[in-house]
């Protein structure tokens, strides 16, 4: 089980790894459309990778609830419950 | 009269040089960008074939980690060359709706395509990536270089195999003389040094199997030439109206002066034995051009050093310029890069235009006994210098398919 920090910092390496944004921009409080120009191919990649790094599930009809990377934290935290 | 058309840019990044000041310096030289493949594949599916020639220069060194991430291997080589070929042009300002795109490929993102379903394999659906879909259609390189030049005049993509290189030169020309733009990059992009690609080509026959010498294995016209050798890269050329080019005092090359597209309607691979074909698109060229055979001093030839494919060149050649090919320098560069497929045609435009520009020819490699079914004039050894006065220099390339594209560029 990962922590919400281990998380945030997991997420973190993988927006860097598809956009090239700096690990340290993604922050909790981040949306990742305005804040981080993530559009929905990246973001799709970004999901995939989140459920092999956390071992998780994270439906399609669940992504469009997850604006901030706080969302996505809180999601995977409770996934992993 | 229709509008001049003149090439004001240049780019590629080729087995033999990742920008265009290397890849001639090595072409006047005479290298081979052939080497074994080091790659675990070759051991783990026993290829017949264990070498290629790999683009000298990755991608990585020009695009950026995310750029890489997202393009297809035959994209991003296309917009390597696109780039050194825009920046080479000079070109300042243009009104991007005049500004269209002609970037050709052979396989398409052949690479992309056969991961994802590695992927699907082994993890399932969920893991075969959102990008999958855009890094593996053939228009991925056109599109990656209308995206990244603005180029808002359409983008089309010709795909006619080994012949698409040069027909996207033809289909550039056609966009500036028709008025539907000013300005065209042209291009060809090739990324297929992949273990299947390797496999269904050796499997009809078609590459050298030279294994214990790779530089020595791409030799058109020698009696002892037993296939083509895989290359990889892209070439790109910036194709403009005289008019635009001049009123911004542009560095002019050469003009392309004409070109030509024809079908053999023969065979799906092999080509039509008297090179009925090749000929018609020859002769077309020329004429679409106003060029007469003793205007014409040098051939890049599609030459790939398959036994079959090379004789029928030289019947074409002799029917279109008659005895006036016997004053013509021939270079078979694929000798010393390999066959680039889809690139191979721009990639030989950019080495023509070159000769032209610089009135010099590059060399051909690895001929030491001429076939005597091919009398033409090589150019072996040294480089051969073109004469004064107006002149011209004819590319040919001949795709799977019975497609032949002949472009002919004349200098200014």
């Amino acid at each position: 089980m990962a922590s919400n920090e281990e998380i945030l910092a997991g997420l973190a390496e993988i927006v860097n790894e598809e956009t090239g944004l700096d690990e340290a921009d993604v922050q909790l409080d981040k949306s990742f459309t305005e804040d981080l120009d993530i559009d929905s191919i990246s973001m799709m990649t970004i999901v995939v990778n989140a459920e092999e790094k956390f071992d998780v599930k994270i439906p399609d009809e669940e992504v469009k609830n997850l604006k901030t990377v706080g969302d996505a934290v809180s999601f995977i935290v409770s996934a992993q419950g | 009269m229709a509008r001049k058309v003149v090439i004001t840019g240049l780019g590629a990044t080729t087995p033999i040089g990742g920008d265009v000041p290397t890849l001639w310096a090595n072409a006047l030289k005479g290298v081979s960008g052939a080497a074994t493949l080091t790659d675990e594949w070759v051991e783990e599916f026993q290829l017949p074939v264990t070498f290629a020639a790999r683009a000298s220069n990755p991608a990585s060194e020009t695009l950026s980690r995310v750029e890489m991430k997202r393009m297809d291997p035959s994209t991003q080589f296309a917009v390597v060359a696109s780039r050194e070929a825009w920046k080479d042009s000079g070109i300042e300002e243009v009104d991007k709706d005049r500004l269209s795109v002609a970037f050709a490929t052979g396989i398409g993102g052949v690479w992309t395509l056969l991961d994802a379903w590695d992927t699907l394999k082994a993890k399932g659906p969920r893991r075969v990536l959102p990008m999958t879909v855009p890094m593996l259609m053939p228009n991925g390189p056109a599109a990656a270089v209308s995206l990244d030049l603005g180029a808002k005049g359409g983008a089309h993509t010709p795909v006619s195999a080994c012949a698409s290189g040069t027909e996207a030169m033809h289909v550039g020309l056609d966009l500036i003389r028709s008025g539907k733009a000013d300005v065209v990059m042209v291009g060809g992009a090739e990324a297929a040094i992949h273990p299947m690609p390797i496999a269904a080509f050796a499997s009809m026959q078609a590459l050298s199997k030279r294994n214990d010498n790779p530089a020595g294995a791409s030799r058109p016209y020698d009696v002892d030439r037993d296939g083509f050798v895989m290359g990889e890269g892209a070439g790109a050329l910036v194709l403009e109206a005289e008019e635009h080019a001049l009123a911004r005092g542009a560095r002019i090359y050469a003009e392309l002066a004409g070109s030509s597209v024809t079908a053999d309607a023969h065979h799906i691979t092999a080509p039509d034995p008297e090179g009925l074909g090749a000929t018609r698109a020859l002769k077309a060229a020329m004429f679409d051009g106003r060029i007469q055979p003793e205007d014409v001093v040098h051939v890049n030839a599609h030459a790939t050093s398959t036994p079959v494919g090379d004789v029928p060149e030289y019947t074409a050649l002799r029917a279109a310029l008659g005895d006036a090919l016997d004053d013509v320098w021939v270079s078979a560069t694929k000798s010393q890069m390999g066959h680039l497929l889809g690139a191979s045609g721009a990639v030989e435009s950019v080495l023509t235009t070159l000769a032209i520009y610089n009135r010099t020819t590059p060399v051909t490699i690895n001929l030491e006994n001429q076939d005597p079914q091919i009398p033409l004039k090589v150019v072996t050894g040294e480089p051969k210098e073109l004469r004064e006065g107006s002149i011209v220099a004819l590319n040919n390339s001949f795709g799977f398919g019975g497609h032949n594209a002949v472009v002919a560029i004349r200098s200014i």
